[in-house]
């Protein structure tokens, strides 16, 4: 049983779950660095968010990895990390659109750029809708809505795959990246609609 | 207006950014990519040094086709890059362009004209003395940069190759060549290499066009399109092709690269113009690089950028909604 062996202790936990919160800072503590040390080259407000946004959407891969893992690897600390990582991604996520308005937009043109131009009312529809996930992310809530709280939660779903688009749509030639991407969030989706499947077959198998 | 004689009080070629400035500058940065080697891309700028590039030349400088402008420095113009032969982010031809070889090389001149044939590019330039102007570049992306030149106006080398009657465009080709050019080498790009594009006849024969072979008094870094490329400073940055190795007159319009991807982006024509968006960036302003964080570098975007004078009769009857 993986729980009675040294996987389970609560120190061993406590690193796991700190080393996890150190990698998923690498993005913050990067850019940080470099604005000190003022590398970000000759358009930092550009690369900025650039940055911001590919770790949002790096983290949001990353959060729906860790149901999977737990079921292959059947060790449960992976879902103790979950919420953390998919928090740092809102982190990233709001820290982008800031950069985005602050940096490129300079808060002029609001209402062109988010009625005219698709990838980002792409862009805008994903970030709305982890705005609830967020919100609702805490114990208390997670007992509060009881059941709901599953169904809520699915929204992150159509989120990451409207980034995805978001993502692709800004691609001027090279879409290697994007396609890259877009196949690990298919094995991702791929995979829970496996389970959704085999749960609907054997209706006494709860997943 | 916006092209005015060069003042006392310009910036000289000394000024330009000692070389041993930004090369700490890189060491500091491939020490933090280290560091940072996380769930991000380290990839923003080269982490290895820049070799220092280019031979010296004799010019002589053009105050009449400069802009007075503070120039952008040479550590910017030299590493922050759109030429997706060698990879798409903006730091990858400073990166890659070493892979590059431009000594020996040579242009193919076809089609409509008096002197086709396959010239060395010192056969090419022999006959002409260079020249030193100091051009705005305003990229597609909505940022832009003040660059130094030197090289001989277009027309003059266009003359020389006597185009018939017949020659209404004038086609521009980039180096193909897979082995070099490891963009070229991508899977999934969506570019039909060799890059290409073209201008009407009376655009190339303008005052303004030129055919750069270097920046900042040396000769051209590879990243930057060496050993020679195109400068049409009216129009976004994508027109101004680099490391050119075919010149071709013909009658009918070109296809250019951009515009066969996504022609509700790119227009043939893609002269600088505030009034007509793109459809992914507004082209209102630009962020005149180097920008900063605190202090970003807006301005807003001039029709022709800035150019009007030269150009602006040349579109008198046309649409530039229409012909973007
Ligand atoms: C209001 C919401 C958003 C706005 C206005 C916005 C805007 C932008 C802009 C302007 C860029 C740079 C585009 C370019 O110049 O090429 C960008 C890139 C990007 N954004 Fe967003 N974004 C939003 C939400 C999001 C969200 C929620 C995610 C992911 C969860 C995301 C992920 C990305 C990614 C991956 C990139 C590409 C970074 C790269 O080039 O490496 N964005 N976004």
């Amino acid at each position: 049983m993986p729980g009675s062996r040294w996987s389970g202790h609560p120190r061993f936990l406590l690193a796991f779950r700190l080393l996890a919160a150190l990698l998923a800072s690498m993005p913050f503590l990067f850019l940080v660095s470099n604005i000190a040390a003022q590398s970000l080259g000759p358009d930092p407000g550009q690369e900025v968010t650039e940055l911001l946004g590919l770790a949002a959407f790096q983290l949001l891969i990353a959060t729906l990895c860790m149901t999977p893992l737990k079921r292959w690897t059947g060790w449960s600390g992976w879902i103790r990390i979950r919420r953390m990582l998919g928090l740092f991604a809102f982190f990233y996520a709001t820290l982008h659109v800031l950069a985005f308005l602050q940096f490129i937009l300079g808060w002029t043109d609001l209402w062109v750029t988010f009625t005219k131009r698709p990838y980002i009312v792409a862009g805008a529809l994903s970030f709305l809708m982890l705005i609830p996930l967020a919100l609702t992310s805490t114990q208390g809530m997670m007992k509060r809505l009881g059941r709901s709280w599953k169904q809520l939660h699915k929204l992150v779903y159509p989120s990451i795959v409207v980034a995805w688009v978001h993502f692709i749509w800004q691609a001027r030639s090279d879409v290697g990246e994007m396609v890259f991407y877009g196949l690990a969030i298919l094995v991702l989706l791929a995979v829970r609609w496996k389970w959704a499947g085999s749960r609907g077959m054997i209706p006494f198998v709860r997943g | 207006m916006f092209i005015k004689k060069r003042p006392s009080w310009a910036l000289s070629q000394s000024e330009i950014t000692p070389e041993s400035v930004y090369l700490n500058r890189r060491q500091f940065m491939s020490g933090s990519v280290a560091v940072a080697a996380g769930l991000s891309i380290p990839g923003l700028l080269p982490a290895a040094e820049l070799p220092v590039q280019g031979k010296s030349l004799n010019f002589v400088p053009m105050p009449d086709y400069s802009t007075a402008e503070e120039k952008t420095p040479f550590k910017d113009v030299a590493q922050y890059n759109n030429f997706y032969e060698f990879g798409t982010g903006k730091g990858d031809p400073a990166r890659y362009a070493e892979e590059m070889t431009v000594d020996p090389w040579s242009l193919g001149v076809e089609g409509e004209c008096e002197q086709p044939g396959e010239y060395a590019l010192e056969d090419l330039l022999k006959p002409h003395e260079y020249q030193e102007r100091v051009y705005r570049l305003r990229c597609v992306e909505a940022w832009s940069m003040v660059i130094p030149w030197i090289g001989v106006p277009l027309a003059d080398i266009l003359k020389r190759l006597q185009p018939t009657s017949r020659a209404k465009y004038v086609y521009f080709e980039t180096l193909h060549d897979p082995d070099q050019m490891r963009g070229q080498r991508s899977l999934f790009s969506t570019i039909d290499w060799p890059y290409q594009e073209g201008l009407r006849m009376d655009e190339a024969m303008n005052e303004l066009s030129f055919l750069a072979v270097g920046l900042y008094g040396k000769t051209l870094p590879k990243q930057n399109g060496a050993p020679i490329r195109l400068v049409v400073p009216w129009k976004y940055g994508f027109k101004s092709i680099k490391s050119i190795v075919k010149i071709r007159f013909q009658e009918e319009r070109p296809e250019t690269t951009w515009e066969m991807i996504a022609p509700q982006e790119y227009g043939f024509y893609a002269n600088v113009n505030p009034e007509v968006d793109h459809p992914r960036w507004s082209q209102k302003r630009e962020r005149r690089l180097p920008s900063g964080l605190l202090s970003p570098n807006w301005m807003e975007t001039v029709k022709f950028n800035g150019y009007g004078e030269q150009v602006a009769h040349l579109y008198k009857d046309m649409d530039l909604r229409k012909f973007f």
